[in-house]
């Protein structure tokens, strides 16, 4: 099986499933980079109610196309119902929320289980239609690559490269109106349009992956890779790109994956992979992962002992506690017999005019994220601008500032 | 010269074609606003002066923001005209710059700094063109101005409330606009904060540039300002500060709410004589 898996991963295990792994590829690249500004526009919850609304759409297409005397399968057909019963659905969220007292997160519930669940029933009913080939319809459900055909990877194809050409044109407005949507208006963007095409791009991934991944595990698509990306920059662009990345990467070893394990869907383990690589996002992102901020907590305790410390050498008070002498020591404030070098004495004044002028900022300072980020060791300069550090200067009656000696006493 | 302006004006409104019309930075007609069945805005009509730094005073609910998000289209009006430069809305955005509340966005996001004042060369990038360095020094330029350049590659949740006001009004900076709109700039700021937005705002006048503030804090409307917009819902009076800003106006806009012991220890204008 691993032999399998590596001859898919090489596009070495036959023509259909290097097809497979290439669209899954490219749809995740669509999916992770689209699902971003979704994400950041805090509404990626929706993408789960447009999904599950593909399904009646589904459903009637295929029962139309048979009525026609066509062949129930044709892919642009499933796919175009699944569209038309998609907007409907999001019509209706839209619709709950603007006009009743309905909050969205319950629009989204309702819309979603009610759609989902008309789907089933036509499902059921397709099954005992005598003919169509209604086998592989439960494929739009979980997702599958069996029987995949040259058309079908082209309309993914097309669709992912269609969505992120629309990610890449729309950047700039799509960013600002995730950010700052008053703002985004009052420069004359429309942000109801903007909205209109964000959902349309969620949208045109969600049809395009609901054969790969299925209508239920697509949003994991749309929302697993920009959380993933987020842990490791605090960059909008950066996060669209990684986003992209994390979700094609997800794509193509998922497909390859399920290439060497044919009866798995497919879908499953796409979502599985993209959610390794959150686990691990999470606990070893430098800035936001797990471990950091254990590490983080460590060096604010060193810094905590260091500030103790010196706050205590400044006021000529005895220090008992080990952790913070040995700190102390550590960072060469004062020697092992105990005596306060000059880097220590000079480090004390400053802890101790730091002090004073935090207290000021205090005063001076009545919003909650000033106060909230006072840790009494991050260095004032660090924190405030340095008009804000010479008006504190001022009231407290010093005339120098900023400058590092330190005149404590 | 501006009371001249306003007075022309107080009872028909400017026409498009009017030679002074295209002088007016705002001008708002009958402008109603409503959040259901109750009004926010109630038939405001009210003109900006050009060169001019005016407040618009009045207490919670009042309907001050409401009004500027209307003026800007943020917020759908029900009925009511507004012209910027003697222009529809649509014809001048690029002469405004909008600072909005910074409680309204979520200051999490994503970005840095210099990212947010980018923003404010959107309308100038468009959706294709690339960021370079000439407009990176803009940006930092901006920076500058209100004191942030030192911050510009930080992340914007590292940010005191104030530092965000700032970051805030370079975006608007960078937007190079003839009429700044900026909704409570100075609520919840430290007192640098404060002396860093009024120095930008007097320098922006002193540029022939106009600036309207909702403002909140009534000890300092004389001292910021020179015109002023007293509302509560409805409008009470517009005019320059010294024949405005009055007790009796006050009253008016404020009702009960305002003891007069609280009046007294305002620097209001002397009477008129």
């Amino acid at each position: 099986m691993i032999s399998t898996f590596l001859n898919a991963l090489l596009f070495q295990a036959g023509y259909n499933a290097a097809l497979v792994a290439l669209g899954a590829a490219l749809l995740g690249i669509a999916a992770g980079s689209g699902g971003t500004f979704l994400f950041l526009r805090k509404r990626s919850l929706l993408s789960d109610a447009l999904a599950h609304s593909t399904l009646p759409g589904v459903g009637i297409a295929f029962m139309v196309m048979v009525a026609f005397g066509g062949e129930g399968r044709n892919l642009l057909g499933l796919l175009f119902g699944s569209t038309v019963s998609a907007a409907l659905g999001l019509l209706a969220v839209g619709w709950i929320t603007s006009r009743t007292r309905l909050t969205e997160d319950t629009a989204i519930g309702a819309v979603l289980s009610v759609f989902f669940g008309f789907g089933v029933v036509l499902l059921t009913v397709i099954q005992t239609m005598s003919s169509g080939y209604q086998a592989g319809l439960e494929g739009f459900l979980l997702g599958s690559t069996a029987g995949m055909l040259f058309s079908d990877a082209i309309v993914i194809a097309v669709g992912g490269a269609f969505a992120v050409a629309i990610v890449f044109f729309l950047r700039r407005p799509m960013t600002l109106v995730s950010f700052d949507p008053e703002f985004a208006a009052a420069s004359g963007i429309n942000v109801q349009r903007i909205d209109l095409a964000m959902m349309g791009l969620v949208m045109a991934v969600t049809i395009v992956g609901l054969k790969l991944v299925g209508l239920i595990l697509v949003v994991a698509l749309l929302i697993i890779p920009p959380v993933t990306a987020r842990l490791w920059t605090d960059r909008t662009e950066h996060v669209v790109m990684s986003a992209g990345l994390i979700g094609g990467f997800s794509g193509y070893v998922g497909a390859a994956l399920s290439a060497s394990a044919p009866h798995v869907p497919t879908g499953p383990i796409i979502v599985l992979v993209s959610f390794a690589l959150f686990t691990f996002s999470l606990l070893f992102a430098p800035a936001r992962g797990v471990l950091a901020a254990i590490i983080r907590h460590r060096r604010f305790r060193t810094r905590l002992h260091r500030r103790q410390g010196l706050l205590a050498l400044a006021n000529g008070e005895a220090i008992r506690d080990r952790p913070t002498l040995a700190v102390l020591r550590r960072e060469g404030f004062i020697r092992r017999d105990g005596d306060v070098t000059d880097m220590g004495r000079q480090a004390a004044a400053k802890v101790l005019r730091d002090e004073s002028r935090w207290a000021m900022a205090r005063r001076l300072h009545q919003d909650n994220d000033l106060s909230g980020r006072y840790d009494g060791s991050t260095p004032i300069e660090a924190v405030l601008t340095r008009d804000e550090i010479a008006e504190i200067d001022r009231r407290m009656g010093r005339p120098t500032l900023l400058d590092r000696s330190g005149d404590g006493r | 010269m501006n009371s001249a302006v306003f007075e022309l004006y107080r009872d028909e409104p400017p026409q498009a074609a009017s030679p002074l019309a295209a002088d007016v930075p705002l001008s708002i007609r009958e402008l109603t606003v409503s959040y259901g069945e109750k009004p926010a805005v109630l038939a405001v009509s009210a003109t900006v002066p050009p060169e001019s730094m005016t407040a618009i005073v009045g207490p919670n609910g009042a309907g001050k923001s409401t009004l500027l998000k209307a003026a800007l289209g943020i917020v759908p009006s029900l009925s009511g005209q507004v012209l910027v430069y003697g222009k529809p809305l649509s014809q001048a955005m690029h002469r405004i710059a909008y600072v909005p509340q910074r409680a309204s966005v979520d200051w999490d996001f994503p970005t840095r700094v210099i990212d947010v004042v980018l923003m404010g060369l959107y309308r100038e990038l468009g959706l294709l063109r690339f960021v370079r360095h000439q407009h990176k020094e803009k940006a930092l330029a901006c920076l500058h101005r209100v004191g942030m350049a030192d911050f510009a590659y930080r992340q914007i949740g590292q940010l005191s409330g104030g530092q965000q006001q700032r970051v805030f009004l370079a975006r608007a900076l960078a937007q190079d606009a003839d009429l700044y709109l900026l909704d409570e700039p100075f609520a919840g700021v430290d007192a640098a904060t404060e002396k860093a937005i009024i120095d930008v705002l007097k320098s922006l006048k002193a540029e022939h540039k106009t600036a309207v503030c909702v403002h909140h804090d009534l000890s300092t409307v004389t001292q910021y300002f020179d015109h002023v917009l007293l509302i509560n819902v409805r409008k009470i009076a517009e005019g320059p500060v010294a024949s405005t800003f009055t007790e009796e106006n006050l009253q008016k806009t404020y009702g009960g709410r305002l003891a007069t012991a609280h009046i007294d220890e305002l620097k209001l204008p002397e009477p008129q004589r």
